[in-house]
């Protein structure tokens, strides 16, 4: 079975705003706003740039942000919010 | 309606219909310096009418009405119509406004910039904002700030500052001159008594100013101050506006920009003189 691939929300359809710890992400189709912070902002920042695995995503956020422990349950834990919060797909 | 007061607040056009003579008297005679709607239009009808049509006459009440209506919307007693219609004037505001973000604050202006009050009934908004007046700020409003999304702005809408309990003496005693409304007793939130804004607030009500502090002030507590990240005050302000929602992406705009913009502080104050020193203090460091 392949791996799952990660899709962020087409770019028309979000509006991210970096405020302090925290980043407002307004949903365009749903009408929602989120308040996320790390890794969120950076997890949507990679997959803005076309989709992806769990272990590449991971791979990519380790590389760019220097990750002390990147741990794949956590990666788990945090798409999974995401895609609850559809602000990702995985396909 | 056999009974019609037609008034304009700020930028808002409100149209009060009434079955009783009273509410309608009492609000022409306290809004008798304001103008009336831009054109004869109002943007919302405010309709208070007999619960039943018998109640007219028998143990009179006033149940709300309006374009927007909320169900739970309790009736009051006739002697409280005053009240019922400010109430109403309020929710058809906070259900049916669109153009701008509506923030549940007390706004006051001085040299062309606003210090936005907000915070849970009770925190004193009211309050402060009368006592500030007396201090020679203009009054901008002491429920609703109108956010104008376009420009950032905050648009006034100084309705009758609705003062309760413990405040009514106090700013009483702040105001000798004023004008009040008749003491409302017994309310759902006590005893009620509504300031007439003085006429520089009215005068100028088409004035909006730059918002430059958010104030989220406590009434009750020992002297504090702690500033607020930007992150927090959206929280709190999307929890004190009435309709964030509403207006998707535009008041995600407005209320960014508020946010990134103005330095907001949490105060908490024993007595209102304490209050009013340490807000003279914030404006004067800003």
């Amino acid at each position: 079975m392949a791996e799952r691939l990660f899709h962020a929300e087409p770019a028309e359809a979000l509006r991210i705003v970096p405020l302090d710890d925290f980043t407002l992400v307004f949903h365009r189709p749903s009408g929602l706003t989120h308040l996320v912070t790390a890794p969120a902002p950076e997890i949507l920042a990679i997959l803005a740039g076309g989709p992806r695995t769990r272990d590449a995503l991971l791979q990519r956020l380790a590389e760019a942000y220097d990750l002390a422990d990147p741990s794949p349950e956590a990666l788990d834990a945090r798409l999974a919010e995401l895609v609850a919060a559809g602000l990702v797909r995985a396909a | 309606m056999r009974h019609v007061f037609q008034v304009r607040i700020g930028p808002v056009g409100f149209r009060v219909g009434s079955d009783w003579r009273a509410p309608v008297a009492r609000l022409e005679d306290l809004y008798a310096a304001y103008p009336r709607p831009e054109d004869g239009i109002p943007d919302f009808t405010v309709r208070l009418f007999a619960a039943r049509p018998w109640r007219r006459w028998l143990r009179p009440s006033v149940t709300l009405g309006g374009d927007f209506v909320l169900p739970e919307a309790a009736p009051l007693p006739l002697s409280q119509g005053l009240l019922a219609a400010e109430m109403a004037m309020n929710l058809q505001m906070a259900l049916g406004q669109r153009r701008y973000l509506l923030l549940h604050a007390s706004t006051v202006e001085r040299d062309g910039r606003a210090l936005l009050m907000t915070g849970l009934s009770g925190a004193g908004k009211s309050t402060l904002a009368a006592l500030l007046a007396a201090r020679g700020w203009r009054l901008m409003g002491d429920e609703f700030a109108l956010v104008d999304p376009e420009t950032g702005r905050v648009h006034a809408f100084p309705r009758l500052v609705s003062l309760k309990n413990g405040a009514i003496p106090i700013v009483r005693a702040a105001l000798p001159d004023a004008r009040f409304g008749p003491l409302i007793a017994g309310t759902p939130k006590g005893d009620i008594r509504h300031l007439v804004p003085d006429a520089a607030a009215i005068a100028r009500m088409d004035q909006p100013a730059e918002p430059a502090l958010i104030l989220f002030p406590r009434f009750g507590f020992a002297p504090a101050r702690r500033p607020l990240g930007p992150s927090e005050v959206f929280v709190r302000l999307t929890q004190a506006s009435t309709n964030y929602v509403a207006l998707g992406e535009r008041g995600f705009d407005a209320l960014t920009r508020l946010v990134r913009e103005v330095p907001a502080r949490a105060i908490d104050y024993p007595d209102a003189e304490a209050a009013i020193a340490e807000v003279e203090a914030l404006w004067a460091g800003l």
